[in-house]
């Protein structure tokens, strides 16, 4: 079973990536709604997958992702951000983020980012 | 009085950027019998509100805001759509932000990581007031659903 982390400040978002269909191999073991928090909650659940936002408020994805890395080295990070733009997917994989997922999402290319990404 | 076309306020390809993002946030979530309507030019000094309104700043390369404004049965119908049980106002106004953060994100595809964006600024009911740019006159971008309409506005300079 892979332990999953969902960082988002919607938290509409956060409960659709948490009831996406055919994630049965995954459990969610904590979610934060900014960097910050992901960082504390990140130290104390050891997650393997974490899926994060760019854009949010106290601390934004990019400079999160990084500070994850380094607390979590063995997590697989997926960005999953409204971000459209090659820049910034570039800048977040160069930061230590895995994947880019682009909002809106479907259930499907959730779960098949996801599947990537931990059988990578 | 030489009448002002969409045009002259906002590129015809700023107003299609943002018509493919709304169509394509609505098909990606399921909702696709929402129709994109003809954009218009907004009278100057008018806002139009509906229920639940997202608002974006913006900076960078374009200045200005972009807002996503929708009535409560849409937005709750759009939560529903996205698979959610509970309706409550608090998820509206989460999901309203949302809607128009990814909006207005989708946007950098083609305007470039210089189209910076606000995290969103929620409001249920009228605003006081909304600051649009004053040096150009906004452009509506209606989405009709069954007997209601969302809106997107751009304002940018």
């Amino acid at each position: 079973m892979k332990r999953m982390m969902i960082v988002d400040d919607s938290t509409v978002i956060r409960r659709r990536i948490e009831r996406t269909h055919g994630l049965d191999n995954y459990v969610v073991v904590g979610s934060a709604s900014d960097g910050l928090q992901a960082v504390e909650v990140a130290r104390q659940r050891t997650p393997d997958l974490i899926t994060i936002d760019l854009t949010m408020p106290n601390m934004d994805g990019i400079d999160a992702i990084p500070i994850l890395a380094e607390v979590c080295p063995g997590a697989r990070i997926l960005v999953v951000s409204a971000l459209a733009d090659k820049a910034t997917a570039i800048r977040a994989l160069s930061r230590g983020a895995h994947g880019f997922l682009c909002k809106p999402f479907t259930d499907d290319e959730l779960r098949d980012a996801l599947h990537e990404l931990v059988s990578d | 009085m030489k009448s002002e076309t969409l045009s002259q306020n906002l590129d015809q390809e700023a107003i299609e950027v943002f018509i493919d993002s709304l169509a394509h946030f609505y098909r990606q979530i399921g909702v696709d019998e929402a129709q994109i309507g003809v954009p218009y030019l907004l009278d100057s000094n008018k806002t139009i509100i509906s229920d639940f309104t997202g608002i974006i700043g913006v900076s960078g390369k374009r200045k200005g805001c972009v807002y996503y404004t929708c009535p409560k049965a849409m937005l709750s119908y759009i939560l529903l759509a996205m698979g959610e049980k509970e309706v409550s106002s608090s998820y509206l106004c989460d999901l309203v932000g949302e809607i128009a953060n990814t909006i207005a994100g989708n946007a950098r595809k083609a305007f470039g990581s210089d189209f910076m964006i606000s995290v969103p600024v929620v409001v249920q009911g009228k605003p006081e007031r909304i600051q649009l740019p004053e040096s150009t006159r906004s452009v509506v971008i209606p989405a009709k659903w069954k007997f209601y309409e969302s809106i997107i506005v751009v304002a940018l300079e």
